[in-house]
């Protein structure tokens, strides 16, 4: 009973796809934004790899370039002040840091909503209050929170560089529809080609203490690399730890192995 | 793990470094075994963001004097208690002898602010929160801090007079950072 | 256990001897996983991936067990509590991407399994229930990786439960209601976050029950061996324990070296960077695609883009897809060769090869987007799927002259080694 009915089942799934072969069209809708994506640039970092590090001192000019320029816009909303110690700040530095931001809190008199100076407890305070706020301010456009941002777009932290450098002016040969609109910038490596943030970075925007270079490139480059370190900040812990496990699995596998040779010895098989 | 079974076969030296090659590799699995349940263990200990909330700031300066207030620190209650002359006075009366956990009130508070006496809100026996720190709760027989789960009561420096509970109700790690703001932890 | 010269549990010292008459759990294990199982002397290494299975079910429990104990199923929270686990629990990276790569890598062991089971017939009499309890077990499975994926509630999270739980909005009449009913709601949010999180922390417990019942049907005929022959005398056979405690240990070490090289190394490799976006319901991302292991079945849906008879489109893919697994039920019977192992089936291995071959570009075409050429790729891939469970494989079973077979275990493992040594001379 089994093999003629699944037969007559089988036979019927089959018809069903032939049918959907002949009538599904071989060709694909053309996509005119295809032809001007670019795919992103690819930008080193010495968290990549199989043996990382923490560049710090890039990750505090990175941190410098998100507080000064990114963070008008944009939140963090899963960094706290005390996690940055790990990029080789001192207690008494974390703390005057988390001072030199407002966060909301509740005036103890009244009850309404007020701020007080940050501490290292707190999270990096959003720019707007909700995402209401956050849209009205930009055109009807979202800036999404930064913490993942390496982790959350395809590409991670070589669209992320990308993109930051990557505004032009449009093509003269862009069809109409793709034409950025109004309060809209031209970006190759975004998805449709069309960006509402604005070019962020400028030449000399931000001034480093340690008087490294500050265009666009090599600003944009360490604020991707803090932004690496934002999205996962065991990154190089875990690497690590993954050479100490492998290494002791080794191990372990070549004993085993020994053993089920010993075992097996006298015993064809 | 047992490999008598088959290595019955060779009588010479063999046999001891095959038994001791699955030995090793049974050690070494318990050894790695061990190792893992470090890390699922410590994961039950408090977080960054829990150990990162550890200290806590007070403005006492709202603080009458015979006034108390609750407030909390790593979610635990503290008791700040404005003690009056009155309060002091009994307080340093009591013969260190007679105390279960003999403690003067000067070791209990800091110099110069002998009246500001700030405790954990922790019953020391089974860890209730003794009544007495707001307006018109009962302060037991000493006048201090009642604990009504078990009955123990504390004096007027929160020092455990009567009923079960062992010890001084805890004085936390706490320093004045301003005239009348301290930090707790 | 049907074989008379299987070593029987004799407890030595007086306390396991008290047990043995209270509780006989030492002679339980003894029996099953211990000297007291004989077992195939032949088995190759395709026969760890029970062990290895088993192995994972277990990494996947305790990891999960840890990791509810941190995680907060609502959906106003859910997304930010993985990130605490992330970045401020002690070891809660390690713990949380142990948990999503094991999941991956216990897939990668029953796959393997199962096509172990196709290619050495290990589905056919006296094992059929063995095959069953299989099934049951994988479609167990695919329920709590997807109830599981949820839980981080990004968007593919919460897009994957809208389309999953869209399947049986394709049924007539009764489809969206029944919809309505799993979700608690008209689209996903906390009800149906929080029902998904009791059933994944359930689920795998069921399955480990599942296990027990699959190990007991083993024990009963015992295990199978690539020759498809079954077991005749002792010679036969070896004590589970220690040779093949010996050879799964070796096996749990290259299971364990893979499976760290891509938690520590590459965690989310096998991921979507859109679960790293908080869940938006009124935001699909561009390219919605499952997990990988989900992919060829993901591919056998979409295939179906035409209403045939008085049936659409979307109602033929969900019966499919459905159908693609439940066919695995009725296989022992599909299949009536007596001749179990493909080593004696030369036509049977060409089509379980084609067969490979095919779920290899199902996975591909349910992972690219639904463009051609995928899109007819796919309804090829699909249409070869039941093409060679329902039609070709009890056609082969009937046709097929099988290869002389040795007349025992022994006699194959002899004529191997003779055969390797005078291979090895020659060559």
């Amino acid at each position: 009973m089994v093999r003629p009915l699944g037969f007559l089942v089988g036979l019927g799934f089959i018809v069903a796809l032939l049918c959907a072969i002949f009538t599904t069209p071989l060709t694909n809708e053309p996509q005119a934004a295809h032809a001007f994506h670019k795919h992103p640039r690819h930008i080193a970092l010495s968290s990549d790899g199989l043996f990382p590090h923490w560049d710090k001192a890039k990750l505090q000019r990175g941190m410098q370039v998100y507080k000064e320029v990114c963070s008008a816009c944009h939140s963090l909303n899963y960094v706290a002040f005390r996690d940055i110690a790990e990029l080789g700040y001192t207690e008494g530095q974390v703390k005057s840091f988390a001072k030199s931001f407002q966060v909301p809190s509740i005036n103890p008199d009244t009850g309404e909503p007020a701020t007080r100076d940050g501490l290292p407890s707190d999270r990096f305070p959003a720019p707007y209050a909700n995402e209401v706020a956050a849209r009205a301010a930009n055109n009807n456009a979202l800036p999404p929170d930064l913490s993942l941002i390496t982790k959350a777009r395809e590409g991670g932290k070589d669209y992320l560089y990308s993109l930051l450098i990557g505004f032009e002016n449009p093509p003269k040969n862009l069809p109409k529809e793709l034409q950025p609109g109004t309060g809209l910038h031209y970006n190759p490596y975004f998805p449709n080609l069309n960006l509402a943030m604005a070019p962020p970075l400028a030449d000399g925007q931000v001034t480093f203490a340690d008087g490294s270079p500050n265009d666009v490139k090599a600003m944009a480059s360490d604020v991707t690399a803090f932004l690496v370190w934002t999205a996962e900040p065991k990154l190089v812990k875990r690497v690590w730890t993954g050479w100490a496990v492998l290494l002791y699995l080794l191990i372990f596998t070549g004993l085993t192995y020994m053993a089920y040779r010993n075992i097996w010895a006298n015993k064809e098989h | 793990m047992a490999s008598e079974t088959s290595l019955n076969a060779g009588i010479d030296d063999g046999v001891r470094r095959r038994d001791f090659i699955n030995i090793a590799a049974v050690s070494f699995a318990g050894i790695g075994a061990a190792t893992v349940v470090l890390p699922l263990v410590n994961q039950m200990n408090p977080s960054a963001d829990v150990l990162a909330l550890s200290s806590t700031e007070i403005d006492i300066s709202a603080i009458q004097s015979g006034q108390a207030i609750k407030t909390s620190w790593r979610k635990q209650p503290v008791f700040v208690r404005n003690l009056t002359p009155a309060e002091i006075a009994e307080a340093d009366k009591v013969p260190l002898g007679d105390l279960r956990d003999p403690q003067t009130l000067a070791e209990r508070t800091k110099e110069g602010k002998e009246n500001w006496l700030i405790t954990l809100g922790v019953c020391t026996h089974l860890g209730c929160v003794p009544l007495g720190a707001a307006e018109g709760e009962p302060r037991g027989d000493f006048g201090g801090y009642f604990c009504p789960c078990h009955g123990s009561h504390y004096d007027t420096a929160a020092r455990i007079r009567k009923g079960p509970a062992p010890t001084n109700l805890v004085v936390p790690p706490y320093e004045f950072t301003g005239d009348t703001v301290v930090t707790i932890g | 256990m049907s074989f008379p010269w299987a070593k029987n549990y004799e407890p030595q010292q007086p306390l396991m001897k008290w047990l043995d008459e209270k509780l006989p759990l030492p002679r339980l294990v003894y029996n099953a996983v211990g000297a007291g199982y004989p077992v195939p002397r032949n088995l190759n290494y395709f026969w760890n991936f029970g062990v290895l299975a088993g192995a994972a079910l277990a990494i996947q429990i305790i990891t999960g067990i840890v990791l509810a104990m941190h995680y907060a199923a609502n959906a106003g929270v859910a997304f930010d509590s993985v990130e605490h686990i992330m970045r401020d629990v002690n070891a809660g990276w390690f713990i949380r991407y142990a948990h999503m790569n094991g999941a991956s890598m216990f897939f990668i062991v029953v796959y393997l399994h199962i096509f172990r089971g196709l290619y050495y017939g290990s589905y056919k009499a006296p094992r059929e229930m063995v095959w069953l309890l299989g099934v049951v077990i994988f479609l167990l499975m695919m329920a709590t990786a997807f109830m599981g994926y949820v839980l981080p509630w990004g968007q593919m999270s919460f897009w994957g439960a809208q389309v999953i739980t869209g399947f049986f909005s394709a049924i007539p009449v009764v489809g969206e209601p029944i919809r309505v009913w799993l979700l608690g709601g008209f689209a996903p949010d906390n009800a149906a976050l929080n029902r998904f999180f009791s059933l994944h922390y359930l689920l795998p417990f069921v399955i480990a029950g599942v296990v027990v019942l699959h190990i007991w049907a083993l024990h009963i005929p015992g295990s199978s061996n690539p020759t498809g022959i079954e077991v005749k005398d002792e010679q036969d056979t070896v004590p589970f324990h220690p040779y093949y405690t010996a050879k799964d240990g070796f096996g749990l070490g290259v299971f364990l070296i893979l499976f760290v090289a891509l938690t520590f190394f590459s965690p989310n490799l096998l991921g979507h960077a859109d679960n790293y976006i908080p869940a938006n319901p009124l935001s699909t991302p561009a390219h919605i695609v499952p997990e990988w292991y989900f992919w060829p079945f993901y591919a056998i849906l979409r295939a179906f883009t035409f209403n045939f008879l008085w049936i659409d489109a979307k109602l033929w893919g969900v019966i499919a897809m459905f159908a693609s697994i439940a066919l695995l039920f009725f296989l022992p019977w599909l299949d009536s060769s007596p001749v179990k192992s493909s080593k004696y089936r030369p036509l049977y291995r060409i089509f379980f090869w084609v067969l490979v071959a095919d779920v290899f570009l199902l996975g591909l075409c349910g992972k690219m987007p639904a463009e051609q050429p995928w899109v007819i790729l796919s309804q090829i891939g699909a249409a070869y799927y039941f093409a060679h469970f329902l039609i070709i494989l009890p056609i082969v079973s009937r046709i097929e002259r099988p290869l002389p077979m040795p007349n025992s275990i022994t006699e194959a493992v002899l004529a191997k080694h003779a055969g390797t040594s005078s291979a090895s001379a020659t060559a």
